[in-house]
């Protein structure tokens, strides 16, 4: 591998960092499985290049992509907390209607980027080549993002959301609004992804309407890979644990369409990803099954 | 000072398993007292605390703490005035936190959280004089997570929990049933030194006639929704588990089959 292309990963890996710490706080911290980062993610892209092409400031514009990811999320919560529609079918209604939603923002399915400033312009005079620039700027972002993470759900707040989805019952008779905390914490968790798919648009060069297809699957498999290597004592472990699963979920991505004799190509991503979480998130309870029968034995 | 006036509960009303958790209940509770209440399975003790809780909502009737009507307030905006401590030691704290973050949890109850961290110094020096008091040697276990705990610890830990901030009154839902009978009488004994200690307004549902005469000074007996039996003062003194089992089969109309169970 090149160090093109293994820059390239890194850089894929922090950007899929910040849906990771998305996914983190909707599947763990709230115990609330939430797909609508599928069109979270295109819904950021598209708010971000559309606003840049039009001449507002990238930076100002993936601001508006959070806020239209929080925007995203916070539908998908007030339907589960107001209306009592199960979150999982929540967020598949809010994620169908993002992907209207996304076709209208654009007004077609792709809007380029090319020759645009992009938030990454002004570090361009410190003279590093672009494979370099994007990834360390990326690094600084998330180990910000990462810190930002951990010091909120360390808050008297960000504890409320921890018992929230641990305990509900228990979180209410300490006063705790559980309806509140998921609003809040599905907005936060996908205005993360939403400003991933605005730096997304920005490295890649365009917004698609097909680019947020299986961005939960890629952001589960990061957060259990994180677990994996990591351990999740503290919010702070687990946090950079979802970073450091999402790189090395790249990494080995890369690898895996690197070597020739394997046979794989770019189109057989999915299906990998698929039967990776698949495989990680049945080996504790098949490693369990396993040692009860050899002790039944 | 709690009242409850004319609370009616109904669970599945209008269907065949239509029933009537509580019909029509009065009850003043005055500032300072320890009631104890038992009554058979169903016999709408859990609802009731359930209803002061803001966990069940009555059909109709008022709750009133200290003359604050409470009624459409959820169990939230309610833990305010209300703390309790559930039956199952693990419904009480979450278990991927530590000891010290879910005291945090407990000692922003009746304030606004905010963005600052949740535990600082402070805190963590009243956490540990506090847990230290249990005698149970867990002032150095503060970073551990609750869920490496015993029952027993737990729901000791839960009992400061609920006792850290002021409260109107404070609920215990069979809170000694699901431990062993040891350490079922050391969080006994804990309950009256903290309920006393601070002067609370207590009401405790237990499942054993022998607890309900032994500990508070007011005892109420459940049955069909209805409060059958309240005494207190003297005629309650005079009271032998045997005087309530005799009334409890009274009121029942049929000789008890679970009198093991009532006397522990």
């Amino acid at each position: 591998m090149s160090l093109i292309a293994f820059l390239g990963a890194i850089e894929a890996g922090l950007l899929f960092g910040l849906v990771a710490l998305g996914v983190f706080i909707s599947f763990r911290i709230l115990d609330f499985p939430d797909l609508t980062v599928d069109g979270s993610l295109p819904l950021g892209a598209a708010t971000a290049a559309t606003l840049i092409v039009s001449g507002v400031d990238p930076y100002l514009a993936s601001l508006a992509a959070m806020a239209a990811g929080a925007l995203a999320g916070l539908v998908t919560a007030l339907l589960n907390v107001w209306l009592g529609i199960l979150h999982l079918l929540a967020s598949i209604l809010t994620m169908i209607s993002l992907y209207t939603i996304n076709l209208r923002v654009m007004g077609k399915p792709n809007q380029a980027l090319l020759g645009e400033a992009t938030v990454f312009t002004p570090f361009e005079g410190l003279g590093l080549p672009f494979y370099w620039l994007t990834p360390l700027c990326l690094l600084v972002l998330l180990t910000l993002a990462v810190w930002l993470v951990n010091r909120f759900l360390s808050s008297e707040i960000g504890l409320g959301m921890r018992a929230t989805g641990a305990n509900p019952r228990m979180a209410a008779a300490q006063g705790i609004e559980t309806g509140r905390m998921k609003l809040l914490g599905i907005a936060l968790s996908n205005s993360l992804v939403g400003l991933a798919g605005a730096l997304f648009a920005q490295i890649q060069g365009g917004a698609d309407i097909t680019m947020g297809v299986g961005v939960i699957v890629v952001g589960l498999a990061a957060v259990i890979l994180g677990e994996a290597l990591l351990s999740t004592r503290t919010i702070l472990l687990a946090a950079i644990g979802c970073v450091i699963g999402s790189i090395l979920y790249r990494l080995a991505v890369a690898f895996a369409l690197n070597a020739d004799f394997l046979g794989l190509q770019a189109q057989d991503l999915k299906l990998i990803t698929a039967l990776l979480v698949v495989i990680a998130m049945s080996l504790p309870g098949l490693r369990r099954r396993w040692r009860s029968r050899r002790r039944g034995r | 000072m709690i009242r409850l006036e004319r609370i009616r509960v109904t669970f599945h009303p209008g269907s065949a398993v239509e029933t009537r958790a509580l019909c029509d209940l009065q009850l003043n509770i005055s500032a300072g007292e320890f009631v104890t209440v038992i009554g058979s399975n169903g016999a709408g003790k859990s609802t009731l605390l359930n209803v002061i809780a803001g966990e069940t909502h009555a059909d109709s009737g008022r709750i009133l703490i200290d003359e604050r009507d409470v009624t459409g307030w959820s169990t939230a905006r309610r833990s305010a005035l209300v703390a309790r401590v559930f039956q199952d030691p693990l419904a009480g704290s979450c278990e991927n936190l530590t000891l010290q973050e879910n005291l945090a949890l407990a000692s922003c109850r009746g304030h606004r959280r905010s963005l600052r961290p949740a535990v600082n110094h402070d805190r963590h020096n009243d956490f540990r004089h506090r847990i230290a008091q249990l005698g149970l040697g867990l002032d150095h276990r503060l970073n551990d997570r609750m869920g490496l705990l015993s029952g027993g610890q737990r729901q000791a830990v839960s009992l400061v929990m609920a006792t850290l901030n002021p409260t109107k009154i404070l609920l215990l839902d069979e809170h000694t049933a699901a431990l062993d009978p040891k350490t079922a009488a050391f969080v006994m004994a804990l309950t009256d030194r903290i309920v006393r200690g601070l002067g609370l307004t207590t009401m405790m549902v237990t499942h054993s006639m022998r607890q309900a005469l032994a500990h508070g000074d007011r005892t109420l007996m459940l049955h069909e929704g209805r409060i059958v039996l309240d005494v207190a003062g003297a005629a309650r003194s005079r009271m032998q588990v045997a005087d309530l089992l005799q009334l409890f089969e009274q009121v029942r109309g049929q000789a008890l089959d679970d009198d093991k169970l009532l006397l522990e």
